[in-house]
């Protein structure tokens, strides 16, 4: 059975990173897989890495984490809208939905290598292949 | 607050005194990408001696290996550099996978542990890099977390990256979906195996140091 743990974004975004990543490990280490609302840092994401690396046992061989955005995040798409009035107008939301939304419009994906094989990430989707 | 401003005012500084003459050069990337491969093709180039060993077994390269004065001419220009090869970062290891490349389970348990020390290692050493080249296996796909990761560091630290797309002299390799995984960033495809394309990349290198 799998078992996910959620993680809002209000929960997680008035800890540090030690408590950030001590909160994840905590449920990743009893085999559970994190979804955490929002993403982290870089510098969080390589000490989520440093602090893995850290705790590497014959029993617990790592983490797959991923962080995926309801967009894709494709760049290239955003290019082709050439009109500059649509270009503006988009700037202006785009600001505006960063201010209250962007840091929570995504989601993380944090398991434990034993059950997460791998997470694949492509422009347009997400595989997540589990150990069976 | 003073901690943001503590951190761009290194970097500032930090930039401001880069010695352009002897740049600290790190290669960054996932495991059996090919960085060792490109290290070495490098330094035989211009100094005639190799960096380290390759292997087809994932994590060879388990410590920081460098090799120091290596000049690099490209056209006019000569820059000298510090090689600084990293071992592969990864998120998860398990010694049973080193079994199938026919190690003992000793050997295979202790390549694990080394490989452990050696990515907190290539973390650590994030902050004391001038300029990276990421290098990919172009036969995979870019999307991974890994690559993404060290990324956002180097972005995050302000510090010059190139892109390598390796391995090109394979059917598989695409140098276009490693392009447009990472539109921001520079890309060269080369085979370091091969020696294919390098004058483009000695090329490339200069323009993100200069």
């Amino acid at each position: 059975m799998l078992s996910f743990k959620y993680i809002p974004y209000r929960e997680h975004s008035v800890l540090n990173t030690d408590q950030k990543l001590n909160k994840i490990f905590n449920i990743v280490r009893r085999d559970k897989i994190v979804l955490m609302q929002g993403k982290l840092k870089p510098q969080e994401e390589a000490k989520l890495i440093e602090r893995t690396m850290g705790q590497i046992t014959k029993d617990f061989t790592g983490i797959s984490f991923c962080t995926v955005y309801p967009n894709g995040n494709n760049k290239k798409k955003k290019k082709k809208n050439s009109s500059v009035v649509k270009s503006a107008t988009r700037a202006v939301g785009d600001i505006m939905y960063k201010s209250f939304m962007g840091k929570r419009d995504c989601l993380t994906i944090v398991g434990p290598a034993n059950i997460v094989k791998d997470i694949r990430k492509n422009p347009s989707q997400i595989d997540l292949f589990i150990n069976g | 607050m003073i901690k943001r401003f503590k951190s761009f005012f290194t970097r500032y500084i930090n930039k401001l005194f880069r010695n352009k003459n002897n740049v600290k050069l790190g290669f960054y990337g996932p495991p059996n990408a090919g960085k060792t491969t490109l290290a070495n093709k490098i330094s035989m180039d211009w100094l005639g001696e190799e960096v380290g060993t390759v292997s087809k077994v994932p994590h060879e390269t388990r410590m920081i290996q460098t090799k120091e004065q290596v000049k690099i001419k490209s056209g006019r220009k000569e820059l000298t550099f510090n090689l600084i090869d990293t071992p592969g970062i990864a998120t998860k290891i398990d010694y049973e996978d080193f079994l199938k490349f026919k190690l003992k389970s000793k050997e295979a348990k202790s390549r694990a542990k080394e490989a452990t020390k050696g990515i907190i290692e290539a973390i650590k050493w994030l902050d004391s890099v001038d300029a990276v080249v990421i290098v990919l296996d172009s036969t995979k796909s870019p999307y991974s977390q890994v690559n993404i990761t060290i990324v956002g560091n180097l972005a995050a630290r302000d510090i010059p990256v190139l892109i390598v797309a390796n391995k090109t002299d394979l059917k598989k390799a695409s140098v276009k979906k490693v392009e447009s995984a990472f539109p921001q960033y520079p890309v060269v495809g080369i085979s370091a195996d091969k020696g294919e394309n390098m004058e483009n990349f000695y090329k490339e290198l200069f323009r993100i140091i200069n």
